[in-house]
């Protein structure tokens, strides 16, 4: 037990009064902790369930179609990686220079006050607002259209708070020390940061990055919002193409009434929580690898 | 040309023919460059907000323009997709209010207890497993909860409760809750652990047991804390879309009846949203204009939220 | 109470003033750490500043590189000149400035993410390109200047990390002596050493200060009056004395000096 040895009295060997709701309450707090996670596995596994039979390489492989049985993720699958890639090129070098630029320049000046309670802020925000905002800033008044690029904008403004908090939390674990031993070698901030702080700093930058950009493959409400397509029987072929993604064509699958849909549904869930895990393994792997190396 | 570029290493020696001007110099250009862009950087995140408001801004003065204030204030009935069109905003507040109550009345006794257990009386190891078991659960789409409402909760509950919908607002807040749950969990168990080690060991020392303790005196000096992670909780619900939109249903009612089909502010935009409603139309300045109240709404709260954090960790 | 301060310049010196220090006053927000400090540091010699923790000897020597203004809310007032010019002077570039005045610090600090070989030549390639053979001297020579050669001339391709601390702490100041400076701060550079590695590091200051002139803070009076040829004494932010090692250790002019020194307190 973490440290209760030193003063639990509960390894008092007298009997007290209480002992038997003291149990209670230990059991009350452990189900309300199993129960949830229960929750979830009952999710996962009903879906498996539900959907394993319809996973083949032919509905991996195959567009939407009108009829259930024959209906494919292929158009979703491609739609998210595209945007899950486009979404990385954008809200990367974005949410890291902010990063940077707090952590290593900033520091107190009322600029930076003021980009880290706006951060915050943009963190609590309904992730479908970003949404009104990509219809009415992407689409409309910039004419990227019902696009891969606007559906790809509003989800890397979307991500930008949590790249920019996990780029900076790894950038805080550079010892101070080291920066300091850089600018008494006479290196300028850049080159400091370049060169000393970066190569240590990117294990954490980058994992963050994934794990935050695997969230974004999750989000359906913004892309629904703008306006991504639910029935598309072509792969996107350029950053100004209509697209769709794999949530959105879940979301258009658990909408029909009829049952074989449902099917599809917890069949293309299947693939969407995979191709999470995947990019949440990878993340663990890169995060062990870089750090065996550094260390 | 940086001064020690001639220095002879050779000799180990430093070059005596340095003279005392050389420390004068600016920054080569480049610095001053690359911090401009890194600022500029951290500024686009300002923007972004300035562009929320904007667009929000924009068409719902629009709206206003055409329809007025009054309609959405003093109007019971939410109908901008029918001939017949009322503009009351109350429906979707009430659809909004009611699964966001009952998500909360699930995450926050679930929460709660989860915290107290991982930081109170799990061993260090059980804590090690459940802590990410608990985050995997926050990082489920919100696409597969919804599956679950409709799909697995909701025919469930019918059994128990025959009269309920097939779209309603108690199985779309039971699976709401339990997605905010770790929510709860997490940042109250940081409120729980910033309570110091001496007030717990006072009360032992005062001969009460471990549960009391807890109770009595751990939990009311994390009572900031976990007001927050509360209020933040409510303002997630408040801005949860999939669930509700998969499994609440697409009808604005003025009810706090848990079993009739509703309609939420977030499911109603994705109403219009899946439908073809052309730009610069009543109905599509309708969803800004919801948009607006839901962004109010969940930033007050998030405001509120980070207020009673800070003043509670200021206490401690 | 503001004691009078025995303002005791080194009586014949035999070389001149290489770091000039006038009424330099230091603070950190609010906090005034140090209250007027004047020192004239001679070239091509061994300066100790001693004192007990929290006297300021560590903010004084970091204002002499411009590293104290690098901590937030760090602000300071007074004149410091390295030959004569002021460091804090308006188109002074304190990255320059860093590039003429090395430091070593009090932990071994070489970089995690390179080589032996990158971390002597860091200094040099943070700033700027070097071609190979070019790079392999300075790595020899700088290795050589701080006594370390020998012993890693075999590895020079390992991590800087694998080393021991005393190692690694010779590291630092071959790392220190590659960008070819003229003064070498060291702030407490054997606090984190046994004490083989330290004599080690104090061998190597008396080779060193016929080359550079050196500046050691060191909360070690032995360590002090062993390596220096000057001591300056400071006592909450204020210079007490500064005088020829041996007479501040033989016959200290101020009382304080004396009890610090007899170890009455400290």
């Amino acid at each position: 037990m973490s440290g209760a040895q030193l003063s639990s009295p509960t390894t008092a060997t007298t009997r007290r009064r209480g002992l038997y709701s003291e149990r209670a309450f230990y059991a009350l707090a452990l189900l309300s902790i199993i129960l949830p996670l229960a929750m979830l596995a009952i999710m996962l596994l009903g879906v498996l369930k539900n959907g394993g039979a319809r996973l083949s390489w032919d509905f991996i492989t195959s567009y939407p179609s009108r009829k259930a049985d024959h209906a494919g993720i292929l158009p979703g699958l491609v739609g998210s990686l595209y945007l899950m890639g486009l979404t990385a090129l954008i809200a990367l070098p974005l949410g890291v220079g902010a990063a940077i630029y707090l952590e290593e320049y900033g520091k107190q000046s009322r600029m930076s006050r003021l980009i880290e309670v706006n951060i915050a802020n943009l963190a609590g925000v309904p992730s479908i607002v970003y949404g009104l905002l990509g219809l009415g800033l992407f689409v409309r008044i910039l004419h990227f259209g019902r696009s891969l690029l606007a559906g790809a904008s509003t989800l890397a403004l979307l991500v930008l708070p949590m790249v920019v908090l996990v780029s900076r939390e790894a950038l805080r674990t550079v010892p101070r020390g080291l920066r300091e031993a850089a600018f008494a070698l006479g290196a300028t901030q850049w080159q400091t940061i370049r060169q000393v702080v970066l190569p240590i700093a990117y294990p954490g930058i980058l994992t963050g990055a994934i794990l935050a950009l695997s969230r974004a493959i999750g989000e359906t409400a913004p892309l629904v919002v703008i306006g991504a397509l639910t029935y598309i029987t072509f792969v996107p072929d350029g950053v100004d193409a209509p697209f769709t993604a794999l949530p959105i064509q879940i979301f258009n699958w658990v909408s029909r009434p009829q049952k074989a849909f449902i099917v599809d549904a917890a069949a293309g869930i299947v693939v969407l929580v995979l191709t999470m895990l995947i990019l949440n393994g990878v993340a663990i792997y890169l995060r062990n690898r870089l750090q065996k190396r550094a260390s | 040309m940086r001064a020690s570029e001639t220095i002879a290493m050779t000799t180990g020696s430093p070059d005596s023919t340095r003279t005392a001007t050389e420390l004068r110099g600016v920054p080569p250009r480049g610095e001053r460059l690359i911090e401009m862009a890194l600022a500029g950087a951290g500024l686009l995140t300002v923007f972004t907000t300035v562009g929320i408001l904007m667009v929000l801004a924009v068409e719902s003065f629009e709206f206003l323009k055409q329809v007025g204030i009054t309609a959405l204030i003093f109007d019971t009935q939410w109908t901008p997709l029918f001939a017949d069109k009322h503009f009351g905003l109350w429906p979707l507040l009430a659809g909004t209010a009611l699964t966001s109550l009952i998500a909360i009345a699930v995450a926050l006794p679930l929460g709660l207890l989860s915290a107290i257990f991982m930081s109170e009386l799990a061993s260090e190891r059980a804590r090690k497993i459940l802590k990410p078991a608990l985050e995997m659960l926050a990082g489920v789409p919100t696409i597969v909860y919804g599956y679950f409402a409709l799909v697995v909760v909701t025919p469930l509950l019918q059994r128990v409760i025959p009269d309920l919908g097939g779209f309603n607002a108690l199985s779309a807040g039971l699976v709401m809750g339990i997605m905010i749950m770790p929510l709860i969990a997490s940042l109250t168990e940081d409120a729980l652990y910033s309570v110091p080690r001496s007030l717990r060991e006072a009360a032992y020392a005062l001969g009460a047991s471990k549960v009391p303790t807890i109770l009595r005196v751990v939990v009311p000096a994390a009572m900031g804390g976990i007001s927050a992670s509360v209020i933040l909780a409510v303002s997630r619900a408040v801005g949860e879309t999939m669930i509700v939109a998969i499994a609440a249903g697409q009808e604005p009612h003025l009810t706090l009846d848990p079993r009739v089909p509703i309609e939420t502010m977030t499911a109603y935009i994705v109403q219009v949203s899946l439908g073809d409603t052309p730009a610069g139309t009543l109905e599509y300045r309708t969803i800004f204009v919801v948009g607006t109240a839901l962004f109010l709404l969940t930033f007050g709260m998030n405001v509120l939220s980070y207020r009673l954090s800070r003043r509670f960790r200021g206490a401690t | 109470m503001r004691p009078a301060v025995f303002q005791s310049t080194p009586p014949p010196r035999p070389s001149p003033v290489k770091l000039g220090v006038d009424q330099v006053r230091a603070w950190f927000g609010s906090h005034q750490v140090l209250h007027g400090i004047d020192m004239q540091i001679p070239e091509q010699s061994v300066t100790a500043i001693i004192g007990p923790s929290g006297c300021g000897k560590s903010t004084l020597i970091r204002s002499l590189n411009r590293m104290h203004e690098l901590t937030e809310g760090a602000r300071l007032e007074g004149r410091i000149t390295l030959d004569g010019v002021d460091v804090y002077g308006k188109d002074v570039d304190p990255v320059l400035l860093r590039r003429r005045v090395g430091m070593v610090f009090q932990k071994p600090n070489p970089f995690p993410s390179m080589s032996i070989r990158d971390n002597v030549l860091a200094g040099l390639r943070l700033t700027r390109s070097l071609d190979r053979s070019r790079a392999a001297e300075i790595t020899e020579t700088a290795l050589r200047g701080a006594a370390l050669w020998d012993e890693v001339k075999d590895r020079l391709d390992t991590p800087g990390v694998s080393l021991s601390g005393g190692q690694q702490q010779r590291l630092c100041i071959a790392r220190s002596l590659a960008v070819a400076p003229e003064v070498l701060l060291m702030d407490e550079p054997c606090s984190a050493l046994d004490p083989v590695a330290t004599s080690r590091i104090e061998d190597l200051i008396h080779t060193l200060k016929t080359t550079y002139t050196i500046v050691i803070v060191t909360h070690n009076m032995q360590q002090a009056a062993r390596v220096s040829d000057y001591t300056a004494f400071l006592l909450t932010g204020e210079l007490v004395e500064f005088s020829e090692t041996n007479r501040l250790f033989t016959s200290p002019r101020d009382t304080r000096t004396e009890d610090y020194i007899t170890g009455k307190f400290g």
